[in-house]
Formats: C-alpha cells, sequence, structure tokens
C-alpha cells in the first residue's frame, strides 16, 4: 500500500472526527433549544400577545383539573392547559385519544383567535415515562372507556 | 462449520424473545394507562438500543478502517450499517403503530422523531455512497467519513428528550417502570442484542466475499458492458 493513500485516510480521519465533534459541541452547547422549540407553554403563549393571533403554534402543557368540558353530540372538546402558572382555554373538535384526561400532559396544535381561545386543529396526548401496573380491581377493558367517562 | 457459533447466538436471541413477548403478552399487567397497547414497549425500547448500539459499531469501525485501510474494518462498516438502519426502519414503524392509538397521532416532528428521522436517511447515504464507488480504497475512505458524520447525529437522538421538549416519553428506568415490565424489557433488550450480532457477524462474512477480492486485486477491468443491440 502507497503511503499517500494511508497518509489521505489519516487526514480523512482527522477532519471527519474534527467536523463531528464540532457539530455535536454546537449542537449540545449552543442554544439551539431556545430558538426552536416544538412546542410553546401556555406562559410564552400569553407572553408573545397579538403576535400569536393567526399562527400555527404548538402549546404544551397539563390538562387542568375540572375544566374538561364534553360534548358528545357535536363532538366538541373544551379545556384548560396549565403549565402551574399561565392558563390557556383550548376548544377542538373530535373525541380526544383514549389516554385523555385530567392531570395528563398534552401537546395541542392550531391556533390563538382574538377571543383568546386557543382553536386546536390537533390534539396529542403525552405518556410520562412511567409504566405502571393498573390499580387493582381495575380491568383494562375500563382502560377504554375514557370518552364515556369524560 | 466456523459460523457455527454466530447461528447459536441468533438462536439463543430468538429463543429470549420468544420467551420476552410470551411474559410481555401474558404474564406481565397492561400498562395503567395505555392498557394492552403499552405492551409494544418490550419490541420497541429494545430495538431503539440495539439499534443505537449497532451504530456505534460502525462508527468504531470506520475509525479502524481509516486508520488500517483493510477489508475487515471496510466489511464491518458495511454490515453494520446496514443492520443499524434495518433496526432503525422498524423502530419507526412500531414507534408510529405505538403513537397512533396513545398519542393520538402516527407521527409528529418533535425533536425524539425528528432526529431519529434524519439517522435512517444519514445511514441510508452512506450505504448508497459505497454503491456508488467502485475503487475500494476510495470507497473505504469516503463511506468511512460519511459513517463518522452521521454517528454525530446518534447522541443527539439518545439524548433528544433530555435536551428538547419533546412529545416523546423522556428516559425511563427501572425506578419508573414496574418490576414485572422490566423482566421483560431485560431479556427481549438481549435477545435483539443476540439476534443483531448474529446478523452483523453474517452480513460481515457476506461483505467479506465480495471485498477480499476488490481489495487484493483493485485493479481488474471492470465488467463489460452488455453488447448494444443497434436497431
Amino acid at each position: 500500500m502507497s503511503n499517500s493513500t494511508s497518509k489521505n485516510r489519516r487526514l480523512a480521519l482527522v477532519g471527519a472526527l474534527a467536523v463531528a465533534g464540532a457539530a455535536l459541541a454546537f449542537i449540545s452547547f449552543g442554544n439551539i433549544g431556545e430558538n426552536l422549540v416544538y412546542y410553546w407553554d401556555p406562559g410564552q403563549l400569553i407572553a408573545a400577545g397579538d403576535k400569536s393571533i393567526g399562527a400555527t403554534i404548538r402549546l404544551g402543557g397539563v390538562v387542568k383539573k375540572d375544566t374538561i368540558d364534553w360534548d358528545p353530540d357535536r363532538s366538541e372538546l373544551a379545556f384548560t392547559v396549565s403549565d402551574g402558572v399561565a392558563e390557556v382555554n383550548v376548544h377542538c373538535t373530535g373525541a380526544p385519544p383514549q389516554m385523555f384526561r385530567e392531570g395528563i400532559g398534552v401537546v395541542v396544535e392550531g391556533t390563538m383567535t382574538k377571543a383568546g381561545i386557543f382553536e386546536s386543529s390537533r390534539l396529542m396526548v403525552k405518556h410520562s415515562n412511567e409504566y405502571k401496573a393498573p390499580e387493582e380491581g381495575t380491568s383494562v377493558e375500563e382502560l377504554y372507556k375514557t370518552v364515556e367517562a369524560l | 462449520m466456523k459460523n457455527r457459533w454466530e447461528i447459536a447466538i441468533g438462536i439463543l436471541g430468538f429463543l429470549m424473545l420468544a420467551v420476552a413477548h410470551y411474559i410481555g403478552l401474558f404474564v406481565s399487567p397492561a400498562e395503567a394507562m395505555m392498557g394492552d397497547v403499552g405492551r409494544i414497549l418490550y419490541a420497541h425500547v429494545p430495538t431503539a438500543w440495539v439499534g443505537l448500539l449497532t451504530y456505534l459499531v460502525a462508527f468504531i469501525a470506520a475509525i479502524g478502517a481509516l486508520l488500517s485501510g483493510k477489508a475487515a474494518w471496510d466489511a464491518l462498516v458495511e454490515a453494520s450499517v446496514e443492520v443499524g438502519l434495518l433496526l432503525n426502519a422498524v423502530l419507526l414503524i412500531q414507534g408510529s403503530l405505538w403513537a397512533k392509538p396513545t398519542w393520538g397521532v402516527f407521527w409528529t416532528w418533535d425533536p425524539r422523531l425528528t432526529t431519529t428521522a434524519i439517522m435512517v436517511v444519514a445511514f441510508g447515504v452512506v450505504l448508497a455512497l459505497r454503491r456508488q464507488i467502485d475503487d475500494p480504497q476510495r470507497r473505504l475512505t469516503i463511506s468511512s467519513v460519511a459513517t463518522i458524520v452521521a454517528f454525530v447525529n446518534v447522541p443527539i437522538v439518545y439524548m433528544s428528550v433530555k435536551w428538547w421538549r419533546t412529545l416523546h416519553q423522556n428516559f425511563s428506568s427501572p425506578e419508573t417502570v414496574d418490576p414485572m415490565m422490566v423482566i421483560p424489557l431485560r431479556l427481549a433488550a438481549f435477545g435483539m442484542l443476540f439476534i443483531s450480532t448474529a446478523f452483523v457477524v453474517r452480513r460481515w462474512r457476506i461483505a467479506m466475499a465480495g471485498l477480499r477480492v476488490d481489495f487484493e486485486a483493485p485493479d481488474l477491468p471492470a465488467a463489460p458492458t452488455p453488447l448494444k443491440v443497434e436497431d
């Protein structure tokens, strides 16, 4: 094997590792996270004020207790998303996913209206990193009746 | 037979996976919020772990290939990238199937999902590059560099749930998972690890069969182009 090819390979290795290291450092230590967020929390949405009206936004937070209003006849759902401090009222149509309930994390996609209600076109339910067995005496079938229980 | 042990480890892996999923489907409890759907955990999480690990093997093999210039390391790059890509694709399909009944959507551009999709594309490019280059030394150098650069994304995929807001759940640990769920999860993880090891070794042998010839006689003329029939 000629010396020049093995020298080229070493150069390629050093170059590749340098590029890889720089890219990783940029992403992990840079503040990309501040500019690129998957969702806003209610506090950020409210702080944006009128700027948020009309734009497509993802809003994430927890479904506040005693705020779920489900109208099965018109298939309309209203609830409040909270981050513990700020709150936003959300309205959407269609049956929510089975896991939807009070106190669970949700991410909703939609737009803020002038009336101050977040009109959601897509409701996503977040599962925590806890995987637990059902409480004693609950059957699996009951888990699927959440919509009826709302 | 020199490939006896890899067949043995593959069979052992399949048996462990079968036992793991039997326990996961019939012995372990359903998940408190997701119900029976939650049992896909035992397939999805091991696929993710072993997939990322296979890409780590590819990264190490790429460094070995660039340092040595040897066909054996080059073949390991080809084998581990291909098996990693397979696991990565399976991972995305499993994730989608799990996401629809639980999150409510098949797909969303959250950081974990987005970086995982980028990972498929990046390592797919590595394999595509390998098919495009005929000179074995050039192929080794270029595909190893591409593998090292593509690997940057792997720790990002892993850390994405910690670094950014996601819909995907954060890391779970034995403290956050029911003990009866930890057992099939661990067993399936080792089963996947053994199966994938057998796949990589087998794929490495196949790659070696071709590359050995390439590396020993890189100047052989290319296969003749088929005759064109004038019309």
